[in-house]
C-alpha cells in the first residue's frame, strides 16, 4: 500500500534540522489506506539523535495521517502526551498545511504491536529532549502541504480542469471560476491515486490561522470530570492487583520469605517472590499493600551495603583532579591564564534527584504461553516492548503495548525498568496483574538525575573581562547506557549541553567531561536532563566572575553578548521587566540566569526573600524567551510556567541521599515538592520570532535554579555552590 | 465483613476489610479510577473525595469508618453547583496539564467554593496546599478558582 517513495520533498532542509538527523532520504510516501481513503506514512526524527544510528535507507514510518472516505483525519504520532501539550501542538502543523479546522483532526497514540514500531533500533519511539516540535515542524507541514496538493490534484482531474484554478479550505477542494467544491472524504481515495508531488510551497508565516493562536488542549476535557484512562486506571477483565518490595539496596538480592501473615490477609492471592523483590498479587491495591506489610523478608545486601552519598561525592571530586575528553576548545586557556589580573575558583556539585511524577511507576501485564499484553504509559513505547521481550523470552512480535496517558514523565518514562519488573511478576500471575509502586518504593527505586562534581576557573583582565574559563566535570552519562552509539570519545551531546557552546563571548575556553558513573544507584534523563546541571554551574559562575569584577549581573552578562543578539535581546527584556535595579527590602534579592539549550534563548530573573531562619520564598519570576516561531503561544506559557516549579523545587528541596545503600527519603514528607502557598508569581515574555521553534518543555526547569542561587548571593551574600538550598546557612546571625 | 457505602448517590457493597482504605475501594473493587493514588499518606491530595461535601483523602480513610456518610467523587462533583463551575473554570483556563492530580485539585477547590464562595488568596492557600500538582499549574489553579468564584454570585 505505500508507493511513490518521495525522496525530494525535504530537501534543502538538512540544514535546518541537522541535530534531528532526518535525512532527505524517504521521509515520506504516500498510498490507499486500507478501507479506502488516502494514508500518508512519514518517517519522524527521535529524541537524542535515535534517526541517525538507523539505516538511513531504509524508509521506517513511525507517523500516520490518514483521511478516511468519511472525511475524518487521523494522525497516529509517536510521541506521547504527558502534559506538555503535544497532542494539541502537533495537529496544528498538520490542520495549519492541510487547511482543516482543528477539531476536524483526531490524533491517537501509536498503534500496539505494529511491526513499524517493533524496529530493531530500540529506543526509535521515545518522547522526550523537548523535541517534538523541533523535530516535527518541518516534517508534518511539509506532509499536510502534500496531502492537500493531492487533494487539489484529485479534484482538478474530476472537473477536468486545471489544479492552480482551485484551492483548499476548511476540508474541502473548491473550483474558485465555477464554486463548485467536493470535500476531502469524497477525493480521499482518488488522491491516493495521485502521483505525490516532487515539492510543495508551504505557507508564509503571515498567511498562518493556527500556528501562533493559543488553540485550546484536545486532551483536557476527560481530564477534569474522571475519565481520562493513565496506565495506572486499565482494568483488563480477570486483573488482579499487586504491589512490590524491591531490595533497599540496588543490587541486593531476597535471602528470606516469611509469608504465612501475609496470605492469611482478606483479598491477597499469590506472594511472588523474585531474586531481588517479593510482590504481593491481591484483589485490590488495599489487600495487596496490607499484604506487603505482613511480610517478613531478609535481605542480602550486596555489594553496595555501605554506599553513603558522600563516597558517590568523594569518588566523582577525585575523578576531576585528573584530566579528561575535551568537550569544546577554544583558543588557549593556560596562556591566557597565565596573563590573567584576577582569577576565580571554585567547585560545585548536584544532587541526585528523583521524578517523583505524580502517578506512580505502574504497568499491567498479561502473559500467556504465546504471547505477552501490556498496558502502560511510556515515553518509549519500542523499548517497552523490547523489554517485555527479553524477559518473557517471546518474539518481538508476540508482545503488544497499549500506551496510555502519562501521569507526569520528566523522564522517568523513557525507562522501561518499570515494564521489565511487571513482565517478571505477570509470568507467575494466572490472568493479568496491574502491578502498581507504592510511592515509597516509586522514590527509593527511581533512577536518578546524576550527581556531579564540577571545578572551574577563570581569569580576568584589568577591567574584570573574562580571558580564560576553564571547566571540568565528572558524573553519570545517561546517554552511554540509554542510547550507547552517541556516546563517542567519552562524550555525548546531552550531558555537556549547557556547558560548551556558551552564549558567552570567551576568547580562551576549555570544557572538560569524565564519565564517572556512581555504583549502586541508577541514573537517568530528568527533565532539563544536562542542562539541569550545566545550567546551574556555568550561570553560577559567570555570576562570581562579576561579582570579582564588582560589576552588576546584568550587565556584566550583556558584554558579553556582542555576537548572541538574540541572547542578548532575552536577557535585556527580562531585565527591563523585572525592575532589575529597583531597590528592595533587606534580605531580598534579585538573581539572573542565561542560557541558550533545547534551540531556545532564555532569560529569567528570580526574586527572593529570605527569612530570619534561612527560609528562602521565590517571590516572582520574570521569564524572557525566544524560542523561535511559537506553535501555540498557551502551551508556550504553561511548559514555563511548569518548568520554573519543577526547577524551585529541585532548587528549594529536591536531594536524594543514601544511606548504608539506601535511598533516604521516602514520601512527600521529606522528598517535598513545591506547593500553592509556595508558588511565585510568574511573569512570561515572549519574543516575536520567526526562527524554527525551540524545544519548550524543559529549558524552564535549568534556568531557574541558578537565577534563584543568584538572587540568595543578592539578599544575603552567601554563594550556594551546591543545591538545594541550605537555609541553616542563610540563617540571620542573632 | 461486607460494608455498604454510598457514592454519588448509589449504594454499593463492598466485601472488604474494614481498614481498606476507599481510594482502593473506589478504584480497584467498584472500578471509578476517577479518584487517583499519588502517595498513600494524605502527602498529596491526589485521591481527594467529599465525605458530606467536606474535601476528604481517600488514600488514609477506611471504608470501616465511613458508615452512612455520603461520598462524592470527581465522576459526580459536575453535579453540583460548585463542581460544574470549578470544572468550567478548569477549562477556560487550560489549567490542565498532565491531569493526574486534578481530580484532587477540583475537589478540594470544589469543596473550597462551595463553603467560600468567595475565597482569598489566604482561604486558597489553606484549602489547596495540600494537593501537589508536579506539573506546577499552580499559577492557573489559583486563577481558576477565582474566575469560579466570580461566577458565584455575590454573597458568601
Amino acid at each position: 500500500m505505500i508507493v511513490d517513495p518521495l525522496s525530494s520533498l525535504v530537501a534543502g532542509t538538512d540544514r535546518l534540522l541537522p541535530a534531528n538527523g532526518i535525512s532527505r532520504r524517504r521521509f515520506l510516501q504516500a498510498g490507499a489506506a486500507a478501507g479506502g481513503g488516502l494514508l500518508l506514512s512519514l518517517s519522524l526524527p527521535f529524541a537524542n539523535g535515535e534517526a541517525e544510528a538507523a539505516d538511513a535507507d531504509a524508509f521506517a514510518p513511525n507517523a500516520f495521517i490518514r483521511i478516511g472516505r468519511d472525511g475524518k483525519i487521523v494522525l497516529t504520532m509517536p510521541y506521547v502526551e504527558m502534559g506538555q501539550g503535544t497532542y494539541t501542538s502537533i495537529p496544528m502543523l498538520i490542520a495549519e498545511e492541510l487547511e482543516v479546522d482543528l477539531k476536524q483532526v483526531r490524533l491517537e497514540h501509536a498503534p500496539p504491536n505494529e511491526k513499524l514500531y517493533a524496529n530493531p533500533l530500540l529506543g526509535v519511539q521515545a518522547t522526550g529532549n523537548s523535541n517534538a516540535i523541533r523535530g516535527s515542524w518541518l516534517p508534518l507541514r511539509q506532509a499536510g502541504a502534500t496531502t492537500r496538493t493531492m487533494l487539489v490534484a484529485a479534484a482538478a482531474k474530476r472537473w477536468n480542469v486545471d489544479p492552480a484554478s482551485c484551492r483548499a479550505q476548511s476540508g474541502e477542494v473548491i473550483h474558485a471560476p465555477t464554486g463548485r467544491k467536493i470535500k476531502y472524504g469524497d477525493l480521499a481515495t482518488d488522491a491516493a491515486r495521485m502521483p505525490v508531488p516532487e515539492n510543495v510551497a508551504l505557507k508564509r508565516p503571515q498567511d498562518f490561522r493556527l500556528i501562533g493562536t493559543p488553540a485550546k488542549r484536545l486532551d483536557t476535557p476527560a481530564k477534569v470530570n474522571g475519565t481520562a484512562i493513565y496506565g495506572i486506571d486499565v482494568r483488563p477483565p480477570g486483573v488482579k492487583f499487586a504491589t512490590l518490595a524491591q531490595s533497599p539496596v540496588f543490587g541486593g538480592r531476597v535471602k528470606s520469605v516469611d509469608d504465612g501473615k501475609a496470605k492469611v490477609v482478606k483479598g491477597v492471592r499469590q506472594i511472588v517472590r523474585l531474586d531481588d523483590a517479593v510482590a504481593v498479587v491481591a484483589d485490590h491495591m488495599g489487600a495487596a499493600k496490607k499484604g506487603l506489610a505482613a511480610l517478613v523478608i531478609e535481605w542480602d545486601d550486596g555489594p553496595y551495603a555501605k554506599l553513603n552519598t558522600n563516597d558517590v561525592a568523594a569518588e566523582l571530586e577525585k575523578a576531576t583532579l585528573n584530566s579528561g575528553p575535551v568537550a569544546q576548545n577554544v583558543g588557549d586557556v593556560d596562556k591566557a591564564m597565565a596573563s590573567a589580573v584576577t582569577k576565580v575558583e571554585a567547585t560545585y556539585q548536584v544532587p541526585f534527584l528523583a521524578h517523583a511524577a505524580m502517578e506512580p511507576m505502574n504497568c499491567t501485564v498479561h502473559v500467556r504461553k504465546d504471547g505477552c499484553e501490556i498496558w502502560v504509559g511510556s515515553q518509549a513505547i519500542a523499548r517497552c516492548q523490547a523489554a517485555a521481550a527479553k524477559i518473557s523470552g517471546l518474539p518481538l512480535d508476540k508482545v503488544v503495548v497499549h500506551n496510555h496517558l502519562i501521569g507526569g514523565g520528566f523522564g522517568r518514562r523513557l525507562e522501561s525498568d518499570g515494564v521489565a519488573r511487571a513482565v517478571q511478576i505477570a509470568q507467575h500471575v494466572d490472568g493479568p496483574v496491574k502491578v502498581v509502586w507504592t510511592r515509597e518504593e516509586d522514590i527509593q527505586h527511581d533512577m536518578y538525575r546524576p550527581y556531579f562534581y564540577d571545578r572551574l576557573s577563570a581569569g580576568l583582565d584589568e577591567k574584570g573581562k573574562p580571558v580564560a574559563w576553564n571547566h571540568r566535570f565528572a558524573g553519570s552519562s545517561i546517554i552511554a547506557r540509554y542510547l550507547p552509539p552517541a556516546f563517542n570519545n567519552g562524550l555525548d551531546p546531552d550531558t555537556t549541553e549547557g556547558a560548551i557552546d556558551l552564549v558567552y563571548a570567551f576568547p580562551n575556553l576549555h570544557v572538560e567531561y569524565l564519565r564517572v558513573e556512581p555504583p549502586g544507584i541508577p541514573t537517568a534523563f530528568w527533565r532539563s536532563v544536562g542542562p539541569s546541571h550545566n545550567v546551574f554551574v556555568t550561570e553560577s559562575f559567570i555570576d562570581e566572575l562579576a561579582a570579582a569584577a564588582k560589576q552588576d549581573p546584568v550587565a556584566y552578562r550583556r558584554a558579553l553578548l556582542d555576537k548572541a543578539p538574540r541572547a542578548k535581546a532575552v536577557l535585556e527584556l527580562a531585565a527591563e521587566k523585572a525592575g532589575w535595579g529597583q531597590p528592595l527590602p533587606e534580605r531580598a534579592g534579585r538573581g539572573v540566569a542565561l542560557q541558550f539549550v533545547f534551540a531556545t534563548y532564555m532569560a529569567q530573573v528570580a526574586e527572593v526573600e529570605v527569612a530570619k531562619d534561612g527560609a528562602v520564598r521565590v517571590r516572582r519570576v520574570v521569564c524572557a524567551v525566544d524560542c523561535g516561531t511559537v506553535v501555540n503561544p498557551d502551551t508556550v506559557r504553561a511548559q514555563i510556567q511548569s518548568a520554573i516549579v519543577f526547577g524551585i523545587t529541585a532548587a528549594l528541596h529536591g536531594e536524594v541521599t543514601l544511606k548504608n545503600g539506601r535511598v533516604e527519603q521516602s514520601n512527600f514528607h521529606n522528598y517535598e515538592m513545591l506547593r500553592m502557598n509556595e508558588a511565585p508569581a510568574i511573569e512570561i515574555y515572549i519574543v516575536n520570532s520567526a526562527e524554527p521553534p525551540g524545544g519548550m518543555g524543559e529549558a524552564g526547569t535549568s534556568a531557574i535554579v541558578p537565577a534563584v542561587t543568584n538572587a540568595i548571593l543578592a539578599a544575603t551574600g552567601k554563594r550556594l555552590r551546591k543545591p538545594p538550598v541550605d537555609t541553616a546557612a542563610l540563617k540571620q546571625p542573632a | 465483613m461486607a460494608f455498604s457505602i454510598k457514592v454519588n448517590g448509589k449504594t454499593h457493597g463492598v466485601d472488604v476489610d474494614g481498614d481498606t482504605p476507599l481510594l482502593w475501594v473506589l478504584r480497584d473493587v467498584l472500578g471509578m479510577t476517577g479518584t487517583k493514588f499519588g502517595c498513600g499518606m494524605a502527602l498529596c491530595g491526589a485521591c481527594t473525595v467529599h465525605i458530606n461535601g467536606v474535601a476528604t483523602r481517600s488514600c488514609i480513610t477506611s471504608v470501616g469508618s465511613i458508615g452512612k456518610s455520603r461520598i462524592t467523587t470527581i465522576e459526580a462533583i459536575g453535579a453540583t453547583a460548585a463542581g460544574a463551575r470549578i470544572q468550567k473554570a478548569w477549562l477556560d483556563r487550560e489549567v490542565v496539564q498532565c491531569g493526574y492530580c486534578q481530580s484532587g485539585q477540583i475537589m478540594s477547590a470544589s469543596a473550597l467554593l462551595a463553603s467560600k464562595p468567595h475565597p482569598t488568596d489566604a482561604d486558597i492557600d489553606a484549602a489547596m496546599s495540600g494537593n501537589i500538582c508536579r506539573c506546577g499549574t499552580y499559577l492557573r489553579i489559583r486563577e481558576a478558582i477565582k474566575q469560579a468564584a466570580q461566577s458565584s454570585g455575590p454573597g458568601g
